[in-house]
């Protein structure tokens, strides 16, 4: 088979056509809303509530055979810590801040993930499996919310992020940190619970919480919504929230990750201009030769 | 001979009933310092103060309260009271510990002023009402106020014993009918060291008055004039039951699996991280676990001025801030500029000599290859 420049150029204008009509068939389709899974359950964070006793971070490494101690802190997430207590303070505003793995209804980790190691599993936890990653570490480019960590300084590095202690929930137990706070400021529930609790508080104190006059829960529809929700007292960008829209953190991944193997288009165009090359040369070099 | 004497090895017929020798006495003035943490010198100088008629006065104070403190005082024994009163100071005004009453205790009060005027231990139990010109705590026809003006701005030192009379205590708790106030808002201008407590541990008291007694000086104070030595830390920093407090183990009901564990009764209410004392520390009346979280009961925060006596029981305490990473933590890698300069350096001299030494491989097996 002889490929001229013609067809060449046919064939990669084609692929790129394909790429972009995928993109945007996949932006179009995830425009709609996601909606959590019908048996999701999550946990709501009441900052108002939380008294920064870190219990909770101590809870969560005894649940999860993490090393580390309280008498040598974290000061954020990492390798060993998938749970974390933080502090806003400015300005005579105070508030407490829990960070630890949002597990959206639409994971941008999931999405990113191009073997499959992340999963969106039953009760809509999102979890990581070991025997799958290969230490890409997209998760953590994708993660709008700074959530997976990787373990810098081990020869076998892991990703490390909250699996909401799926293994306590399997013997029916809540997870670690919901267990040990002495203020009931992080409670566990299915979602739809979590909401109306959530919702209930607002009506019940609107006085406490953020913004002031209309009061808003975290997760409820940012970043396509999150099974871990937030009250707070200060500006939830203050808490490291990021200020997100009502679609899914999971459809630039999708875009990016998905677009450009759709239809296998791409990765064949690419090949085939590389084989082109190839074949070009080969055959140059044994024109050059015969010629000699 | 008392049970006491039993108690602390003093045999039958010794100089404490017939009169006490030095070598007792010495013995009695170093037991005194190291109980209170003096040094063991501070022994001999009492007991040479002492023996040379130096024994401080002691004008001892009673207004609104119940005389716990005093109470408490009675029952310690490194020094006992005995050898305290006796021995150590000289008391010269104590209502509840005096025979005497009525004219002959105001007339010993005035004198022991008068004779040591600018030089005794004025120390005062009890906090101080102020409402209606004081008139709700009068002894000889003087309102509290009065008194305390008086015997207080003639003393070389103020020491008031328990919350009543460091801020307040139960006295002032709401409605506070009475306007009592602490014995520092009386004294304005003259410092005076509080003991707070309810009651105080009389060892703080000790170690504060003997301190005094030997050296004529003060301990260290902090910004409520609260000795450093028995209120520089919460009660939290050194609870017993810290350990389960850290890893999240709470008490949630009086008679849970986790209360009779002794786990952290901060979820009941505890106010030992708000609360200024060395309970923790140091047994009260040196009975082993006699202070609430020995017992099992939340702290009350008794000696802290708005909390104790202030604050519902079962409220959860405001947790000190320190050690909470703040939102946007600094990532700065622990490796400091000069160390990854010296890597650098290094590494490049191993990539410089592994360059030169297969140039060199290449070198000899060309004239292996050639011979």
């Amino acid at each position: 088979m002889t490929m001229d420049r013609r067809t060449l150029l046919k064939g990669a204008a084609a692929a790129g056509a394909g790429a972009a009509v995928s993109a945007a068939t996949t932006a179009e389709a995830s425009s709609v809303r996601p909606t959590a899974p019908p048996d999701a359950v999550g946990m709501l964070y009441d900052a108002t509530l939380c008294i920064g006793c870190r219990a909770c971070v101590t809870a969560c490494k005894t649940a999860n055979n993490m090393p580390g101690n309280l008498y040598d802190p974290p000061n954020d997430l990492n390798g060993e810590t998938k749970n974390i207590i933080k502090l806003y303070e400015e300005d005579g505003e105070k508030s407490y801040m829990k960070q630890q793995c949002m597990h959206c209804i639409d994971p941008g980790c999931v999405n990113a993930c191009m073997i499959g190691a992340f999963k969106k599993r039953e009760f809509g936890i999102v979890t990581w499996d070991k025997d799958r990653c290969i230490g890409c570490r997209y998760c953590q480019v994708a993660c709008p919310y700074n959530i997976p960590k990787f373990q810098w300084d081990t020869a076998v590095p892991e990703i490390v992020k909250c699996e909401l202690c799926n293994h306590m929930l399997a013997r029916g137990e809540e997870p670690g940190c919901v267990q040990a706070c002495p203020k009931e400021a992080v409670i566990f529930g299915t979602y739809e619970e979590l909401l109306a609790d959530a919702r209930q508080r607002i009506a019940d104190h609107p006085e406490r919480y953020y913004p002031a006059g209309a009061p808003e829960i975290f997760g409820d529809t940012e970043g396509g919504g999150t099974q871990v929700l937030y009250l707070a007292g200060v500006d939830f960008e203050k808490l490291g929230l990021p200020e997100l829209g009502d679609e899914g953190v999971g459809v630039h991944a999708r875009a990016v990750q998905h677009g450009i193997y759709r239809g296998f288009i791409a990765p064949v165009a690419l090949y085939g201009i590389l084989g082109a090359v190839m074949w070009r040369n080969r055959r140059a070099a044994a024109k050059e030769g015969s010629d000699e | 001979m008392g049970w006491r004497d039993e108690r602390l090895g003093v045999p039958a017929g010794s100089p404490r009933d017939e009169g006490v020798d030095r070598r007792d006495f010495v013995k009695v003035c170093t037991m005194a310092a190291a109980a209170v943490g003096l040094p063991a010198s501070a022994g001999l100088k009492m007991a040479e103060a002492a023996e040379a008629g130096l024994k401080p006065s002691v004008i001892w104070l009673h207004f609104q309260e119940c005389t716990g403190c005093t109470e408490s005082l009675l029952r310690t024994s490194h020094p006992g009271l005995a050898e305290l009163i006796l021995d150590l100071v000289s008391l010269d005004y104590h209502e509840t510990l005096f025979a005497a009453a009525g004219y002959q205790i105001e007339e010993a009060l005035h004198q022991a002023m008068e004779a040591n005027a600018g030089k005794y231990i004025c120390v005062v139990e009890g906090a101080i009402p102020t409402k209606d010109d004081g008139i709700y705590c009068k002894i000889a026809g003087r309102t509290a106020i009065d008194i305390l003006q008086d015997v207080g701005s003639k003393a070389g030192a103020v020491i008031a014993i328990g919350s009543c009379a460091s801020w307040g205590g139960i006295p002032s708790a709401d409605p506070n009918p009475t306007g009592a106030v602490g014995a520092p808002e009386i004294l304005e201008g003259i410092p005076v060291v509080t003991l707070p407590g309810c009651p105080a541990n009389p060892y703080n008291f000790l170690g504060t008055a003997l301190q005094y007694a030997t050296f004529g000086t003060l301990p260290a104070l902090d910004d409520k004039n609260r000795p450093l030595f028995a209120y520089g830390r919460t009660i939290h920093e050194h609870c017993p039951r810290r350990a389960h407090f850290d890893a999240g183990r709470f008490v949630r009901q009086y008679g849970d699996e986790g209360h009779n564990l002794g786990w952290c009764l901060f979820a009941m209410g505890c106010k030992g991280p708000e609360t200024h004392a060395n309970c923790s520390v140091i047994d009260f009346g040196e009975i082993p676990g006699c202070w609430p979280i020995g017992i099992g009961h939340p702290c009350f925060g008794c000696t802290e001025k708005g909390v104790g006596f202030h604050k519902p029981m079962h409220q959860e305490a405001a947790l000190p801030e320190n050690a909470v990473p703040p939102i946007f933590p600094d990532h700065r890698s622990s490796a400091g500029a000069a160390a990854a300069g010296v890597a650098g350096l290094v590494g490049g001299a191993v990539i410089g000599a592994g360059l030169m030494a297969s140039k060199k491989l290449a070198e000899g097996g060309g004239e292996e290859g050639s011979s």
